[in-house]
């Protein structure tokens, strides 16, 4: 039996799209599939969607549960359900697989039909507003003209500020959580080690792979590994791991002593079978080449967040250093400076830039607090 | 229930101005100035309780350190800055002075009036003043620059501010004779001299 305050057993369906959809980059996606979720109920004017947008690894499987003994439900089940922070009861929240994604949506390792091979070094870079673009697309076929909000955590935040500027008049509400206006170079070159670790792996094949049946393992769980290294704060990591060793003692080789270490190979190893490593190029990609400011020549975020219309929520925490509360600051700045309607907490964890994902009481109190709003 | 204060900023407050509460709180001053004057503007908070209390009570809650200035607001953006009794509890009192003009029009204070003849006279009597308006033993206090109307009046000299109004009462009822002596709660608005 799954708890009451869970959405149960979930279903992901997929839109197919036969409407080319042109790229940021120029490319042109002829066709493509999104494979989504939906938890509530769609009311009669159907105002009271929410879109929620996933990060770097998320997929649209975002709450619920596949089967009757499924241990493992989607990646924001604390948020969403019946009477948890976004109501399932009042609400009717929208979880997609990205474009460029591997868990469904049309991707890297997707069958291109010009071909009949997967697309792999093929597929087209996607940014975030070909994000939002596919996403208003699916909200059309869904028949949803206006969303009560659009929210994420992290690049999905960015998503989520980015509806307000794209389609100022399809979003009431934005949240936007952990998130950050673009990244800095700090930032960057994060993600540049995690793509140099994939590029360089003799099984990447250029990112045709597939056909080699195989995959970079060794580099995506590089990639990962560093990846989660960031994600976590240094006191988090020191209470879990601190400098404990697996076996009580130095062993003076390279295998794994440490438990830190033990816990970031196995995280590592996890997500290199499960994930695809050309979606994590372009989902890091997509990371970088964000920037609401890009158009604009003198490079500032309040007149690039002059179309917004919404009210906006947003939030981050303390010990979050690869998206800190600084860069929160700059977009409440921003909003602030065109008088938009913003509240803004910077929450106490000590759980770094994952501190999102976790149930926090006061972090949920807020959530829910400011949904009220959005339910009003 | 609304603070003794809460009436009198209202009557400043001209409808659809708009407003920043610094130390708002639970946001009670703003929903009041919102729903009686349709203001709209901001609160800033520091606390965790309060600006959850804020979100719950409909206001724009912003979670900012008033000791480390206003650098999120652009300079005259609005057109009241209020102050409610917490200057009493701020650090860098010319700091926060200087910024509510900076980015206001006109600044509104209130603070309790250590000058009140209650407070006067338990010092008088040997112990720190204990009253409506400073409900906090010494030991347990978030006051720390305590001040009467005297004082601040002689700051807003010092820091070029003129005074336009002020307005003195004792448990709610204005004070008019002797105001630093009489008076337990005094509330001024200002603004830059020149």
């Amino acid at each position: 039996m799954q708890p009451a305050s869970s959405v149960g057993i979930v279903v992901p369906r997929t839109a197919h799209f036969s409407t080319p959809l042109i790229l940021k980059s120029g490319a042109v996606l002829s066709s493509y599939d999104l494979v989504y979720e939906t938890y509530g109920t769609l009311n009669a004017d159907k105002t009271n969607a929410i879109l929620v947008c996933h990060a770097l690894s998320g997929n649209h499987h975002v709450a619920g549960v596949y089967t009757e003994h499924d241990k493992k439900p989607g990646w924001w089940d604390n948020m969403i359900g019946p009477g948890k922070p976004i109501d399932t009861e009042r609400f009717f929240v929208i979880g997609l697989n990205n474009l460029g994604g591997c868990h469904g949506s049309t991707g890297p390792a997707s069958i291109d039909p010009a071909s009949g091979q997967p697309f792999g070094s093929q597929f087209p870079l996607v940014t975030v507003e070909d994000w939002v673009e596919s996403q208003a697309r699916l909200a059309d076929s869904l028949g949803i003209h206006q969303f009560a909000a659009v929210m994420g955590g992290s690049l999905g935040g960015m998503q989520a500020l980015h509806w307000s500027i794209q389609h100022p008049e399809r979003i009431r509400h934005c949240l936007v959580i952990a998130s950050a206006p673009r990244l800095t170079a700090q930032n960057i070159a994060f993600n540049d080690v995690a793509r140099q670790a994939i590029l360089t792996d003799p099984d990447f094949f250029g990112g045709d792979f597939y056909a080699h049946d195989t995959r970079p393992r060794r580099g995506l769980r590089l990639a990962r590994m560093l990846g989660h290294i960031t994600y976590l704060s240094d006191d988090v990591m020191g209470s879990k791991f601190g400098r404990i060793l697996r076996n009580g003692t130095f062993n003076y080789g390279y295998d794994v002593e440490f438990e830190i270490e033990s816990y970031l190979r196995y995280q590592g190893d996890k997500f290199a079978e499960s994930f695809d490593a050309n979606t994590y190029l372009l989902m890091t990609k997509a990371l970088d080449y964000f920037d609401p400011t890009h158009h604009h020549s003198n490079g500032k975020l309040s007149d690039a967040l002059k179309p917004a219309q919404a009210d906006f929520l947003v939030l981050s925490f303390t010990s979050d250093w690869r998206f800190a509360p600084e860069r929160s600051r700059e977009i409440v700045k921003a909003l602030l400076d065109n008088e938009r309607r913003v509240s803004y907490a910077e929450i106490t964890s000590g759980h770094g830039h994952d501190a999102f994902l976790m149930p926090d009481a006061h972090y949920h109190s807020l959530v829910r607090a400011y949904m009220e709003r959005v339910a009003a | 229930m609304t603070r003794h204060d809460f009436q009198t900023i209202a009557n400043w407050v001209k409808p659809g101005s708009k407003i920043l509460d610094l130390g708002c709180g639970d946001g009670s001053l703003l929903k009041f100035l919102q729903d009686s004057r349709q203001a709209r503007g901001y609160g800033v908070e520091l606390t965790d309780a309060n600006i959850l209390a804020g979100v719950k009570n409909g206001i724009n809650i912003i979670q900012n350190d008033l000791e480390s200035g206003l650098s999120v607001f652009e300079s005259d953006s609005f057109d009241h800055v209020i102050l409610s009794q917490t200057l009493q509890a701020m650090r860098h009192t010319e700091a926060i002075l200087r910024e509510m003009l900076r980015v206001g029009r006109e600044g509104i204070v209130t603070f309790p009036n250590f000058g009140y003849w209650k407070n006067r006279l338990q010092v008088l009597r040997g112990t720190m003043p204990v009253s409506d308006d400073i409900p906090y033993q010494w030991y347990d206090t978030p006051n720390v620059h305590l001040c009467t109307m005297h004082d601040f009046e002689a700051l807003c000299v010092k820091l070029g501010f003129r005074i336009r109004e002020r307005v003195v009462m004792t448990a709610g009822a204005p004070v008019r004779i002797l105001p630093n002596l009489a008076g337990s709660l005094a509330v001024y608005r200002f603004e830059r001299a020149q």
